[in-house]
């Protein structure tokens, strides 16, 4: 495959095969520093604490939330469909990306990967509590059964949990497929030992051979038609959770497409914020480069203006429809008790991200890093501000209410920070954090040894 | 090595038997129809629209690629790059439309309002109308002749300069295009049915004129090599445009979903009402609609196989291009006429805009080299694969 050397080098410093192996393998190796043991004892403390809040939850009932009869959605609902979007990037850069031939994507797609099946386990876990009784959540799944009960089939609730699980799935897979040849690599590094025996059984008999490498590459394909959709799919779900009811602010036709650039925007969001760190932590700079830097920011700029449109959309077509409800609904949004949240969503995901434009804003790590939380932020607010401001204001004036959540909801929250940050902590000290076979498959073409060579 | 196109008197005056057919055609129909100005209108709005929106998402196509740093492009951009510069002629039939305004968009009779209507006067009134008209017109074309030129220069001049200029343009021209192609969707055709409203028409729309644009550049890239033409077009271009066809048309698919579903869910009177008119008096068409834009292509280039041959994806694109053309008729039709008409006035209308599409797109394609060899990631475009 021919690159044109006017392409900017995705690998840079003199690497070799082996050199990219040893790199990559390195944080794996010796003893783990203080800042690792540091972080996951904060993340622990955290997951506990969001454990304390979820006992708490369910030894007293959903009362030690703030909600009430006119906003039984609050921070649980918002969170969850928070983390479900960070959850976007990884499948989005392994399969929307493979398929587009991206080949920056290969630096960064493990570590998206595994930030998708952390953020989704977070993200279920809302429902579930929401529902009350955390034994009792199998019911959830349609099977022939002897409680005769079945699923609510017309609810987009419901739908959820076939999206969220299929997408779980898929991603898991993918991400798993993926690590098999880096498992083997790592086993072959390993001296005998039960660290040795480990990987050798997580590899599944990986040799390396061309048979198994062609029978990989053919699976990596499949999964990514099978994913493409799937980025699609989740979060229009979850637009239907709000979109199928009639609640003005909730029901617009816009909302499929504009939730799923809203994630892949959160998710991006989320994937540069801890990538940005982790490179430096355990020195990648030479593979997650200012390239790579620039092209996230162009995605971040393209569906965070995607949003910003679907917004203005809204908010004209609102006013356009004639609708009253739907027009105060908007106006309530900007300039209603929770106009500070609306003003801090279009701030951080309309007005900052558009800074990338610039282009040395958006080849600047330190200048990323500060926007990239803002868009996390800004995410966020949007569906507290899409969920509570439109539940708050009832049909009925008698029933207007006001939300603020408890420190059982904030805890809880707290808590899947923790859970996302534990398992982000183990993953990146048992697995590599960078495809090194993917990596090593695009080193001919854009690493800059090869490209000077080239010349 | 890469042949010049040359538009020989043979297909020039085909085309013009064409454009002479259809507007004779046309003539006939709208004579028929003389006491039925809705229909002449409406027809005049639809091909007008549906191949000016195709113009504009060819540029789009384009624009795109620039900014995604794409290389495989290159080989086929020239088409709809030639295909773009049919915006300022299509613009044309647009400002027909304000001619005919009265006969299409029932708001524009501002002596008899209702109280929505007058609410929305604001936006929708002949004055504001006109104004946006016109503006769409002379922005989108000057965007394109722009763009355009640029790229020509770029066949003499190898200078860096001029791509950066082009991904420049390309930045300019997606912030306005993504802006206006929602609102225009929303003037010309949503405001038909004006007291009806959908936040999400504006991509609909635009998604289904953009799965038009590139059936019409596969139609074009095998029009051209019948004619000896772009035989530098190997079967990854193919894969390529296949993909972009088999993609868009499920995502063309999915915008319609999601409209319909969540209209038919909530079930308010004020939105359902555009599909009841839609399904009481255009049952058979709305329904194919749906069916055949979605299941034809994906069921035809699902395998990889075909969409790596060029006769398989003629065949896609061709029920594409109906389909699409269909799925317009839908938007505009019920709301403009209200029931069904198809005769001799909306098939010489069609040949008479498809031929002076045709037309613009041979004799500006004749004006270039066929490819932009000069292009830094031009040799990308002949060696590459997609993955097996």
């Amino acid at each position: 495959m021919y690159v044109s050397p006017v392409r900017e080098p995705l690998i840079s410093g003199e690497k070799s095969y082996s050199k990219v192996t040893e790199d990559i393998y390195a944080p794996m190796t010796g003893k783990p520093g203080k800042l690792w043991f540091g972080g996951l004892t904060l993340a622990l403390i955290a997951l506990g604490f969001g454990l304390f809040s979820i006992f708490i939850t369910v030894w007293d009932g959903i009362g030690t939330w703030g909600l009430d009869r006119t906003i039984g959605w609050g921070w649980g609902i918002t969170n969850f469909v928070w983390w479900v979007g960070i959850g976007h990037a990884g499948t989005f850069i392994s399969a929307i990306l493979l398929l587009f031939r991206q080949k920056w994507r290969t630096s960064i797609n493990r570590s998206a990967e595994a930030m998708t099946i952390f953020a989704v386990m977070c993200a279920g876990l809302f429902p579930l509590i929401h529902m009350g009784r955390l034994p009792l959540g199998f019911f959830i799944f349609p099977y022939p059964n002897t409680r005769d009960v079945w699923v609510n089939f017309n609810s987009p609730l419901l739908w959820d949990v076939f999206a969220i699980s299929t997408y779980l799935t898929v991603s898991l897979l993918f991400w798993y497929m993926g690590l098999i040849p880096d498992i083997g690599t790592i086993r072959d590094r390993l001296k005998n030992g039960i660290q040795k025996k480990i990987y050798a059984f997580l590899s599944f008999g990986w040799t390396g051979s061309a048979r198994h490498w062609a029978r990989h590459e053919s699976m990596s394909l499949i999964l990514a038609g099978l994913a493409a959709p799937l980025v699609l799919s989740v979060h229009t779900i979850v637009s239907f959770d709000f979109a199928t009811s009639v609640i003005p602010g909730w029901h617009t036709t816009i909302f499929p497409p504009y939730f799923v650039s809203g994630a892949v925007f959160s998710g991006f969001a989320m994937v540069l914020t801890l990538m940005i760190i982790t490179r430096k932590a355990i020195n990648l700079e030479d593979y997650i480069t200012k390239a790579h830097l620039e092209s996230m920011n162009k995605i971040i700029i393209a569906t965070g203006s995607i949003v910003g449109i679907a917004y203005i959309t809204e908010l004209f077509i609102a006013w356009y429809s004639g609708v009253v409800y739907e027009q105060y609904a908007f106006v309530n949004r900007a300039f209603g008790p929770y106009w500070w949240a609306y003003w801090i969503m279009m701030t951080c995901n309309v007005i900052t991200p558009q800074l990338f434009w610039i282009k040395k804003i958006r080849r600047s790590f330190a200048a990323t890093f500060v926007i990239s939380i803002f868009v996390n932020i800004g995410m966020w607010f949007e569906r507290f501000v899409i969920i509570v401001t439109s539940l708050h204001r009832d049909f009925l004036p008698s029933s207007w209410s006001m939300y603020s959540p408890t420190w059982v909801e904030v805890g809880i929250y707290i808590g899947t920070f923790g859970l996302f940050f534990t398992l982000f902590f183990l993953f990146i000290r048992f697995f590599p954090v960078i495809a090194i076979a993917e990596v090593k498959s695009v080193l001919k073409t854009s690493s800059e040894k090869f490209i000077k060579k080239g010349k | 090595m890469y042949k010049s196109f040359e538009f020989t008197k043979k297909i020039k005056s085909f085309l013009i038997a064409t454009i002479v057919i259809g507007a004779v055609l046309a003539v006939a129909g709208i004579a028929m129809n003389l006491d039925h100005t809705h229909r002449i209108w409406a027809n005049v709005l639809l091909n007008g629209f549906f191949f000016t929106a195709i113009a504009m998402s060819a540029a789009f196509f384009v624009i795109v690629h620039v900014l995604g740093e794409s290389g495989w492009h290159t080989s086929v951009q020239r088409i709809p790059e030639a295909m773009a510069m049919y915006v300022p002629i299509g613009g044309v039939f647009m400002l027909l439309v304000l001619v005919g305004m009265h006969d299409i968009y029932h708001w524009s009779h501002t002596e008899h309002l209702d109280e929505i209507l007058l609410g929305k006067s604001a936006y929708l009134n002949p004055m504001f109308f006109s104004i946006r008209t016109v503006a769409y017109i002379i922005i989108w074309s000057l965007l394109v002749i722009w763009f355009r030129k640029t790229s020509l220069k770029t066949d003499t001049d190898a200078n860096i300069k001029l791509f950066n200029r082009q991904r420049g343009i390309a930045g300019i021209f997606i912030v306005i295009f993504a802006v206006t192609s929602s609102t225009s969707a929303w003037d010309w055709i949503m405001s038909i049915d004006a007291h009806w409203f959908s936040t999400l028409f504006g991509w609909y729309i635009f998604v289904s004129t953009f799965v038009s644009a590139v059936a019409v550049v596969i139609l074009l890239l095998f029009v051209l090599r019948r004619m000896g033409y772009m035989e530098h077009i190997n079967d990854e271009h193919l894969h390529d445009l296949g993909k972009y066809l088999f993609g868009f048309s499920i995502f063309w698919a999915y915008l319609w979903v999601s409209q319909y579903l969540l209209i038919w869910y909530s079930n308010i009177p004020e939105e359902t009402i555009y599909y009841v008119k839609r399904i009481q008096d255009f049952e058979g068409l709305f329904y194919a609609n749906v069916i055949i834009n979605f299941l034809a292509p994906f069921l035809i280039l699902m395998a990889r196989g075909t969409k790596r041959k060029l006769n398989w994806l003629i065949a896609a694109s061709i029920i594409v291009l109906l389909g699409h053309w269909v799925d317009m008729y839908l938007a505009i039709m019920p709301g403009a006429i209200g029931h069904p008409e198809f005769g001799i006035l909306e098939i010489g209308m069609t040949v008479f805009v498809l031929g002076i599409f045709l037309f613009m797109f041979f004799r500006n394609f004749a004006k270039a080299p066929v490819v932009p060899e000069n292009h830094p990631y031009f040799k990308e475009s002949f060696d590459y694969d997609n993955i097996r």
